[in-house]
């Protein structure tokens, strides 16, 4: 049986185990630290960790100045929040003077479930994507989550690392390597290439093994690093399969798929089907039945990827 | 050095390089001049040779706009050639129209976006408790400035946090662009507010050396919580048209009216 384990929680170990061997590290939250589970560093290094109250401005500008002398700041909120209320703090203190502030936030996407459309991030991706010094992660399990967390910091500026509140599948072993701006091409495939971030990885592997069954190679790539996108493997697959289906929990205008047609576009034109949310919000909901009905099903997958 | 002698050649310079740059923010930099002369010509322990030493105490401009006094007193202190001042606000200069500190020697953080100053140097101010430096940072704020939402959030936290080694400077010149604060938006009485927030509040006259550093030593007294001076200015102080002049908050002198403030400020274009 598959093991089941929330990115959040991941990051949380994460940060504990960074704070032991880095102590430049420092941790805020705006009041939701039981939820981002930056709590976990909190107990072992409490005068490392601020509360800011519910102010995600507050959070980023403090963080901000956290990093003009030398802290490496892990600035945590609901990714709507952080991203969304906290947007031109982000754009003006952060990425402009390229300052080392990572922005590591949880609860992205319909997988939020039950709290509904206000809490649930579609335009994160899209909205840090476009920021010029920005780095943008989103890693698709547990074992990539550590790993992105611990290549932010050996970074030097800002990085935006999207996570999630539901317990998702663990889908890799130990030997899995995470390079910041490489995607890893999980699976061969000669006929269609999937592209997927996030949790969608494991929807997307599923996705291919029906299609198998069906007579259709698909490639499987992870992309986990949305920015700065790696162009080489999303144009060896244009050159070599028929079509790309691109695959997130987010937004169709503006994110992977946006970045992937893209970089097709300019480099080797090739039919692009983005499946994320259709321009439109969520509601509340199962998180998981959430993505189904929102077109996130591996078998809207297998459908569109037979649509190329 | 006489700071007055030093005033009086930072607020020609900042006529200057508005009327070189026909662009820039007058009004909001003279009332300043005084705080930047005391803090940067004998209070702020900084080096010009070396702009990031970790030691130094900080200054966060959060009213950005206020470059002109910003640049025209970094040079003055050496931080960069006064030259540099006539390419203010022009293309591939290092002077910006608001602080960036990766081009400007000096500048400690980047801001203009109007109530993110503050946040940043509560940051500066937690990193120094954190390692147990003794810097000490300074901030300026708008009284305009002070509508943002921001800036109430950042009060809160430098209280919480007991920020005792952060001093910041509240401008309370009366105006903003669409007129005076107390007609658009009134901010008053922001010497309780800020006390409410669980400041150290202390109101000086802002072109007063004297209160000014009374109140910068009443500020380093003060153990446990953060320290507001909110410093009565006038805006556009010591060019006779400018002052209390809404007009005049962001729009640069022409020649004549340069040629005209500089001689009001009883200088030579030579100093």
């Amino acid at each position: 049986m598959t093991k089941m384990i929330a990115t959040r929680d991941a990051y949380g170990e994460a940060l504990k185990e960074l704070g032991e061997i880095n102590e430049n590290i420092v941790v805020l939250d705006a009041d939701l630290s039981g939820s981002t589970k930056t709590s976990v560093f909190q107990k072992a290094f409490p005068n490392r960790f601020f509360n800011v109250g519910i102010a995600e401005q507050n959070l980023i500008g403090t963080a901000a100045g956290l990093a003009t002398a030398g802290k490496i700041p892990f600035a945590s909120s609901f990714a709507m929040f952080a991203t969304g209320r906290a947007f031109e703090i982000i754009r003006n203190s952060v990425c402009y003077p390229r300052l080392n502030v990572k922005i590591a936030a949880t609860h992205a996407g319909l997988t939020v479930g039950e709290d509904g459309a206000t809490h649930q991030a579609l335009e994160d991706i899209s909205l840090m994507r476009t920021l010029p010094n920005m780095v943008v992660l989103c890693p698709a399990d547990a074992v990539e989550t550590k790993q992105c967390i611990f290549k932010a910091v050996e970074y030097d500026g800002p990085v935006y690392i999207r996570l999630g509140r539901a317990k998702v599948p663990v889908i890799f072993d130990e030997n899995y390597e995470f390079q910041l701006g490489k995607g890893v091409q999980l699976k061969d495939g000669k006929d269609i290439t999937i592209i997927a971030t996030g949790v969608m990885v494991e929807r997307a592997l599923r996705a291919s093994e029906r299609l198998m069954e069906e007579g259709i190679s698909a490639r499987v790539i992870n992309i986990s690093t949305i920015k700065p996108i790696d162009k080489d493997i999303i144009i060896k697959a244009a050159k070599e399969t028929k079509g790309i289906i691109t695959v997130e929990e987010h937004s169709i205008i503006g994110g992977l798929g946006s970045a992937v047609a893209e970089v097709v576009a300019e480099s080797h034109p090739t039919k692009v089907i983005r499946i994320g949310t259709m321009d439109t919000f969520g509601e509340s909901g199962d998180g998981f039945e959430l993505l189904d009905k929102y077109g996130l099903s591996v078998d809207n997958i297998v459908n569109k990827a037979k649509l190329l | 050095m006489e700071l007055e002698g030093i005033a009086k050649r930072i607020r020609i310079n900042i006529i200057k390089m508005l009327e070189k740059a026909k662009s820039g923010h007058p009004g909001g930099s003279l009332s300043a001049v005084e705080i930047f002369t005391a803090l940067y010509f004998k209070e702020m322990r900084i080096d010009p040779n070396n702009p990031k030493w970790e030691d130094r105490d900080r200054f966060v401009l959060s009213k950005g706009h206020g470059t002109p006094v910003l640049y025209a007193t970094l040079a003055e202190r050496g931080f960069f050639p006064k030259e540099e001042l006539d390419n203010f606000r022009k293309i591939d200069s290092m002077l910006q129209g608001h602080p960036d500190m990766k081009e400007t020697p000096g500048v400690d953080m980047t801001t203009g976006s109007l109530g993110q100053g503050l946040a940043a140097a509560n940051g500066m101010a937690l990193a120094g408790k954190l390692d147990n430096k003794d810097y000490r940072v300074y901030a300026m704020i708008g009284d305009g400035e002070s509508q943002e939402g921001m800036i109430w959030e950042a009060a809160m936290l430098a209280a919480h946090y007991k920020l005792d080694n952060l001093t910041v400077f509240l401008d309370h010149n009366g105006l903003q662009i669409d007129g005076k604060t107390q007609d658009i938006m009134n901010i008053e009485p922001i010497d309780e507010k800020f006390k409410a927030f669980g400041w150290h509040v202390i109101k000086i006259d802002g072109h007063s050396f004297d209160e000014i550093f009374g109140a910068i030593e009443e500020a380093k007294r003060t153990k446990g919580k953060p320290t507001m001076i909110i410093a009565d200015t006038i805006k556009g102080k010591g060019v006779s048209f400018m002052e209390n002049q809404v007009g005049w908050h962001g729009k640069a002198p022409s020649a004549e009216e340069a040629a005209k403030a500089i001689e009001e400020l009883g200088g030579g274009l030579d100093d």
